[in-house]
């Protein structure tokens, strides 16, 4: 019955572009948000130098990381529903890549749970490699997978892909890859500057500055190669160029911002970095969702792969009327969390914030 | 030939794939629903009464529930991508009307799961007792609205209703949101679920406190875990049969071929019996049976003498109807399985029946047959749940939606050797998180509630649980 799909050809209609745009608000928040957790996995083996250490990185993401991953069932459940065609040439396209952050995100999330469960230096090593392969992976890839969704990748008539997975893997890709990689570990190393005191705050604070010119580099790099072909290849996109130089700007300034112990705005800077990097893309983007390397005639567009209008408007009224409790609580859950975690015995963190200071049980 | 098993392969793995990793996800889904709601109501008694015990009985289920929570949270990841993955043909052919669900499912239900149980793991010192069992409560409601949508996506499955097929596109395209989720089919599937996931959180709590008392392990806290269990497993249990029969009239008349199927009828019969089970094969002439008198007219009717439809007519019906083919799923695999979710269902009817007469007589935590009865039948609502949905899922087919597209024609173009790739990964995977976690489960279950109670009788440890600086 589906093997005579065929594409609409009109434009995309007002509600189609929402949902469009409402799609890339939720990978912003997903990139924002699980983009420190990410982080945070990534450092942990040069910045967590005992078991305390480890337990305080994982107990700054602890209460909210679940929460983070959510955007991104959000996005894709709703990627499903107002976009099925996107939904299905992507994830089937990307099949093994996706597959790799599959496995990593459940090894990630199993670990924060079950590593302080049983008292064994073994049992804790095998989840620490979870953790930061399962960090490590999704970090690289949602980057390699964005820059392809931009620069193209073989699909044909209809969304039938024609290529293999290597296809996937192209310098371009992999430039998008060290993108996110870099500034997600970058935003982790500014949020527990911001979360933690002592001593690993410091260290905290050496890695970001030390990071911060390389993110840089990187990024700049692949913004300039994203405009080059894109001028090069006449791809519409509607990018002001405003949003990279803004978002390149605030990316400089982490550095001195962080010398400076201005953490809160350190990682301000890092968080708008993500949500401008992120906007360009889906921008960048527009009006198509998934460029095809073969032809511009086959790209899947906002028009040709949106739901019908019915659905799209059912779930306007419902993502109208529940969102904004869905942000008001997440938002009061960091509230509830926002104390610095501070290592058992130390002295009350500088800003004389109150801060819990006996250690609990090892297993909670 | 190659081309053959390239054209054949893809979808037995595929089919592989989906079932392992769902039936894998749905053994911890319903303990997660079940126990978020007991685990709330144990806190909600300390809440009240003040008592310890509660207390205790609430920390102590809460820790195996959230090693529970966190394997149907990553398993339930793949779940959420799966559907393009490997099913890209059918996605694409049900987006409008299934994505709708999934998509407010995370909304409206994840969110509340994920934000609130951090803040009820965390924020057991920083939030008011009040606000603290507030947050266990809206777990649970996440837990209940989240098991909601999906099911509704299931049930459009079984049973299509508010959509229309659009001529150009060839997709089905939704024209009622009201009809999918009152579609009857999900009403009856989604209280069959939620009772089977309360009488799976109840059998999981007596069968634990049973242990326990065995042992004569804090008595005092596990002789009212039990009275719990037995009570809420009683009552699950009639309600998750009550609704199951309900469950099975509908079928009758939504996919008559799953209820021939369940029984293996081959002819049409008027007051059909039931069979109990079956020795030889099903294909009509059986070495053995058990029958039951008018059984199965009476669960596919409600009528004594009620007319159950046979395979061969319905099969002659199906291709009159759709064109030629094969219209029949899997008779051993729905004979069995149907039976097998009954057969677990009526030991679990017949544990809480004892339970509740034993308790009655005041016996309850001290008669050790029972209690070592009440261990063992822990496994018994998972083998029921997964049994009842192999049952329905097996059942469906050839049909991936019923009536609408075939199972074949839904799967991705992507090669065998992708499949294969992701089907060992995610077995093996899996084969070590279900590992990891029984042992974890029996470590921590066995460990019950010594440490709590120190910290009851010395204030000074309680002041060193208060502030839970690190909890990982
Ligand atoms: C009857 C209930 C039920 C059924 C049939 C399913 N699930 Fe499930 N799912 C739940 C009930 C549930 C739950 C109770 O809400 C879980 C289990 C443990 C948990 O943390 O939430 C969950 C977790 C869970 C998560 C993780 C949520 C988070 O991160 O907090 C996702 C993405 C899915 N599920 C998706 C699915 C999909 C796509 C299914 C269809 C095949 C599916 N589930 C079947
Ligand atoms: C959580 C409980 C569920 C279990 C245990 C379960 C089990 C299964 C099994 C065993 C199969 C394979 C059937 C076969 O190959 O013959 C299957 C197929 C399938 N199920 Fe379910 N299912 C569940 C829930 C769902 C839900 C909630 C949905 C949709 C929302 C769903 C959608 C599908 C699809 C798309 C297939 C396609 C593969 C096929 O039919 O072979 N299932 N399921
Ligand atoms: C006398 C007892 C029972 C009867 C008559 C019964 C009946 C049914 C029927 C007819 C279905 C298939 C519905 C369909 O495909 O449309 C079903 C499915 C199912 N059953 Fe049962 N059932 C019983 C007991 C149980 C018990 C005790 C459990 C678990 C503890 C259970 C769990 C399930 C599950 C998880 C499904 C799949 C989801 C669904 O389709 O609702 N059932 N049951």
């Amino acid at each position: 019955m589906t093997s005579a799909l065929t594409l609409a050809t009109a434009g995309p209609s007002g509600l189609a572009i929402f949902w469009f745009a409402l799609i890339g608000v939720l990978w912003v928040g997903y990139f924002l948000l699980e983009g420190f957790d990410f982080g945070v996995g990534v450092l942990y083996p040069f910045l967590g130098r005992d078991d305390l250490d480890k337990r305080m990185m994982i107990n700054a993401i602890g209460p909210t990381w679940d929460g983070n991953e959510v955007w991104l069932l959000t996005a894709g459940g709703a990627t499903f529903a107002a976009f099925p065609l996107w939904y299905a040439t992507v994830f089937s396209g990307f099949y093994l890549a996706l597959f790799l952050i599959l496995v990593a995100l459940i090894a990630r999330g199993m670990a924060f749970e079950f590593r302080g469960k049983r008292d064994s230096a073994r049992w804790r090593f095998w989840w620490d490699t979870a953790i930061v392969v399962g960090s490590f992976l999704p970090a690289l890839l949602w980057g390699v997978a964005f820059a392809n969704f931009l620069h193209g990748v073989p699909i044909a008539a209809n969304g039938t892909w024609v290529g293999g997975f290597f296809q996937l893997v192209k310098p371009y890709a992999l430039l998008g890859g060290l993108t996110t990689l870099s500034l997600f570990t970058l935003h982790g190393a500014a949020f527990l500057g911001l979360r933690t005191t002592g001593d690993l705050r410091e260290r905290s604070r050496s890695i970001a500055m030390k990071l911060a010119i390389p993110t840089l580099v990187i990024t700049f790099g692949f913004f300039l190669w994203t405009y080059l072909d894109a001028v090069h290849r006449h791809h519409s996109g509607l990018v002001p160029p405003f949003l990279p130089i803004l978002a390149l700007l605030a990316l400089a300034a982490v550095g001195w911002l962080v010398r400076e112990r201005l953490e809160g705005w350190a990682f301000t800077a890092t968080a708008f970095t993500i949500v401008g990097w992120t906007a360009t893309m889906f921008l960048a983007l527009y009006p198509r969702v998934l460029v095809s390397s073969i032809a511009p005639r086959f790209d899947l567009t906002i028009a040709n792969s949106a739901s019908q209008h019915y659905t799209l408007m059912a779930m306007t009224i419902i993502a109208l009327i529940f969102t904004p409790f869905v942000l008001a609580y997440q938002a009061w859950s960091y509230w509830v969390f926002r104390q610095r975690i501070r290592r058992p015995g130390e002295e009350i963190a500088p800003e004389g914030v109150e801060t819990p200071s006996v250690p609990a049980s090892t297993d909670g | 030939m190659t081309n053959l098993l390239a054209g054949i392969s893809p979808l037995v793995l595929a089919r592989w794939q989906f079932g392992v990793t769902t039936v894998f996800h749905f053994l911890f889904v319903p303990l997660t629903i079940g126990l978020a709601f007991l685990v709330a109501v144990l806190q909600t008694a300390f809440y009240k009464t003040k008592k310890p015990e509660y207390d205790r009985l609430a920390r102590f289920y809460g820790k195996l529930f959230l090693v529970n929570f966190a394997i149907g949270v990553v398993t339930g990841i793949v779940q959420e991508f799966q559907f393009g993955m490997a099913w890209s043909h059918y996605s694409t052919f049900v987006g409008n009307i299934f994505g709708a669900p999934l998509a407010i499912e995370a909304l409206l239900a994840f969110f509340m799961e994920s934000t609130f149980i951090g803040l009820w793991i965390f924020g057991r010192d920083r939030l008011s007792p009040r606000l603290h069992l507030a947050s266990i409560w809206l777990v649970s409601l996440g837990t209940t609205l989240s098991a909601a949508f999906i099911i509704a996506a299931n049930s459009w499955m079984q049973h299509p209703v508010g959509y229309k097929i659009d001529q150009a596109t060839g997709q089905a395209v939704m024209t009622n949101f009201w009809a999918v989720m009152s579609n009857s089919t999900f009403i009856s599937a989604y209280l069959h679920v939620l009772t089977a996931a309360l009488a799976t959180g109840a059998t999981f709590l007596l069968g634990i406190a049973a242990w326990h008392l065995k042992k004569k392990n804090d008595t005092s806290a596990f002789a009212k875990a039990a009275a719990i269990g037995v009570v809420v497993l009683l009552l699950s249990t009639l309600a998750t049969m009550f609704m199951g029969d309900n469950q099975a009239r509908l079928m009758t008349q939504q996919q008559p071929m799953k209820m021939a199927a369940a029984e293996a009828l081959y002819n049409s019969e008027n007051g059909a019996s039931f069979s109990l089970l079956t020795i030889g094969n099903l294909s009509g002439d059986p070495v053995f049976q058990i029958r039951v008198p008018h059984a199965l007219s009476v669960m596919a009717t409600g009528q004594w003498n009620g007319k159950v439809a046979g395979i061969n007519e319905l099969q002659a019906a199906d291709v009159a109807k759709y064109g030629p083919g094969n219209y029949k799923p899997m008779l051993w695999v729905t004979y069995w399985s149907f039976r097998l979710m009954i057969g677990f269902g009526m030991l679990m009817l017949l544990l809480g029946v004892l339970g509740i007469w034993l308790l009655w007589r005041g016996k309850l935590p001290t008669s050790r047959r029972y209690l070592t009865f009440a261990t063992w039948m822990i496994g018994a609502p998972f083998l029921a749940n997964s049994f009842g949905w192999i049952f329905t899922e097996v059942g469906r087919q050839p049909w991936i939606v019923y009536g609408l597209m075939f199972t074949a024609k839904g799967v991705s173009p992507v090669g065998t050797g992708y499949f294969a790739t992701s089907l060992i990964g995610f077995t093996v995977l899996y084969g070590v998180l279900a590992i990891v976690e029984i042992s974890l489960m029996f470590t921590l279950a066995r460990r019950g509630t010594a440490e709590l109670i120190e910290s009851d009788d010395t204030p000074d440890d309680e002041q060193a649980e208060r502030p839970f600086a690190l909890i990982y």
